[in-house]
C-alpha cells in the first residue's frame, strides 16, 4: 500500500513537471474509469460480504475436513471458485485447514481455485470482457487450478 | 438519467439503511455482514483510486508503439516475460487487474499476453507470495508457482487461438 502510494505520487510529480494539462487529463481519465466501475464493485463486495457471513471459516473447515476424496476435492473447488477471500485471510485459513487434518490436495485446490476463478466477481469481469470470454476464462482456469492442486497433492 | 443513477446505487442505498438499522437495533446479522463489507471496502478504496490514477497517467504518457513492440503480437517469449514481471509487481484482488488489462489491450498488447497477465496477476503477485510462504511454507509456494506458470501460459494460448478468429475487445465500462 505504501509502495503504491509512493509510486503514484512520484509519477504524479514527474508528470506534472513535464506537462500539466496532460497530467490533469490522465487523472480525469483514471478517476472517470474508477467512478464508472465503482457501483459494480460496490455491489459485488456486498454479495461477497453476505456470502462470507453465510459461509464463515468454521463451516469451510468443517466441510473440507470431511472428505479428502473426490467429494472433498469437489467441495474445495466449488468453494474456492465462488469465494473472494483476500490473501491475508485465505492463507491463515489454509494453514488452519492443514493443521486440522485436511489433505494437501484439498487445501491446494481450494487455494488455487480461490486465486484463479472468480464467480462472485463475474459481474465486474463481464463489464470488461463480456459474458462469453469471462465464462471461458473462468472455466479454463477452473480446470487448470484443479490440475495444479492435484499435482501439488501428489508431490508434497 | 436521474432514474439510472438511482438504479445504479439502489442496492448501495438499501444496504446503508440496513446497516444503520442493524446498529440501532443491535441486529447481529446485519452488524456481522457490515463488518465483512467494511473489510473488503477498505481494501478496495485504499488502493483502487491510486491504481486508476496510475492507469490514467500511463494512458496519456505511454505511446501505443512501445507497448505493441514489447508485449504485442510479435513479442514472443520476451513479451510473456514482461507481462509476468508486470503482474508479479502488483497487488490487490483479481478485479483490479481488469482495468489494467483494458489499458494494455487498448495500447496493443496481444490477446495471449492479456490472459497470461491475468493468470500471473491472480497467482504470482509478490505480496501474495510472501503470505503464502509464511503460512504454507516455501516448498508449497515453489511447487504451486512451478505448475501454475505453464497452466496459465497454456490458457493464454488457448484464449488466443479461440478469440483471434472472432472479434475480441475489452470494453471500458461506461466509457468511450
Amino acid at each position: 500500500m505504501a509502495i503504491l502510494l509512493t509510486i503514484t505520487l512520484a509519477m504524479l510529480v514527474v508528470s506534472l513537471l513535464n506537462d500539466r494539462d496532460k497530467t490533469i487529463l490522465g487523472i480525469k481519465k483514471g478517476l472517470g474509469m474508477f467512478l464508472n466501475i465503482f457501483p459494480t464493485i460496490f455491489n459485488v463486495l456486498l454479495l461477497v460480504s453476505i456470502f462470507l457471513f453465510l459461509i464463515p471459516n468454521e463451516i469451510i473447515i468443517k466441510w473440507l475436513g470431511k472428505d479428502s476424496g473426490i467429494l472433498g476435492i469437489g467441495i474445495a473447488a466449488v468453494l474456492g471458485s465462488v469465494a473472494l477471500i483476500p490473501a491475508f485471510i485465505s492463507y491463515p485459513l489454509a494453514a488452519v485447514l492443514l493443521k486440522s487434518g485436511v489433505s494437501y490436495q484439498v487445501t491446494a485446490i481450494f487455494i488455487t481455485t480461490l486465486m484463479m476463478v472468480g464467480i462472485l466477481t463475474l459481474p465486474i469481469e463481464v463489464k470488461y470482457f463480456g459474458l462469453r470470454v469471462s465464462i471461458l476464462r473462468n472455466s479454463l482456469s477452473f480446470v487448470g487450478a484443479i490440475i495444479v492442486g492435484l499435482i501439488i497433492g501428489l508431490l508434497i | 438519467m436521474k432514474k439510472q443513477v438511482v438504479r445504479k446505487y439502489l442496492l448501495a442505498i438499501i444496504f446503508i439503511l440496513f446497516v444503520l438499522i442493524s446498529y440501532l437495533l443491535n441486529f447481529s446479522i446485519g452488524v456481522k455482514i457490515s463488518n465483512n463489507f467494511w473489510l473488503f471496502f477498505r481494501e478496495m478504496i485504499t488502493f483502487l483510486p491510486l491504481m486508476f490514477i496510475l492507469i490514467g497517467l500511463f494512458d496519456v504518457w505511454i505511446p501505443k508503439e512501445k507497448i505493441e513492440k514489447h508485449i504485442g503480437k510479435e513479442s514472443g517469449i520476451k513479451g510473456i516475460f514482461w507481462v509476468v514481471i508486470l503482474a508479479t509487481l502488483q497487488a490487490g484482488p483479481l478485479y483490479a487487474a481488469f482495468p489494467v488489462a483494458y489499458f494494455l489491450w487498448k495500447k496493443g498488447c496481444s490477446i495471449r499476453n492479456i490472459f497470461i497477465y491475468l493468470g500471473a496477476f491472480s497467482t504470482l503477485k509478490i505480496p501474495m507470495l510472501t503470505f503464502e510462504i509464511g503460512f504454507l511454507g516455501l516448498k508449497f509456494s515453489i511447487l504451486r508457482t512451478l505448475f501454475t506458470l505453464p497452466v496459465f501460459i497454456l490458457i493464454g494460448l488457448i484464449m488466443e487461438a479461440y478469440l483471434s478468429k472472432s472479434k475480441f475487445e475489452i470494453k471500458n465500462p461506461g466509457g468511450d
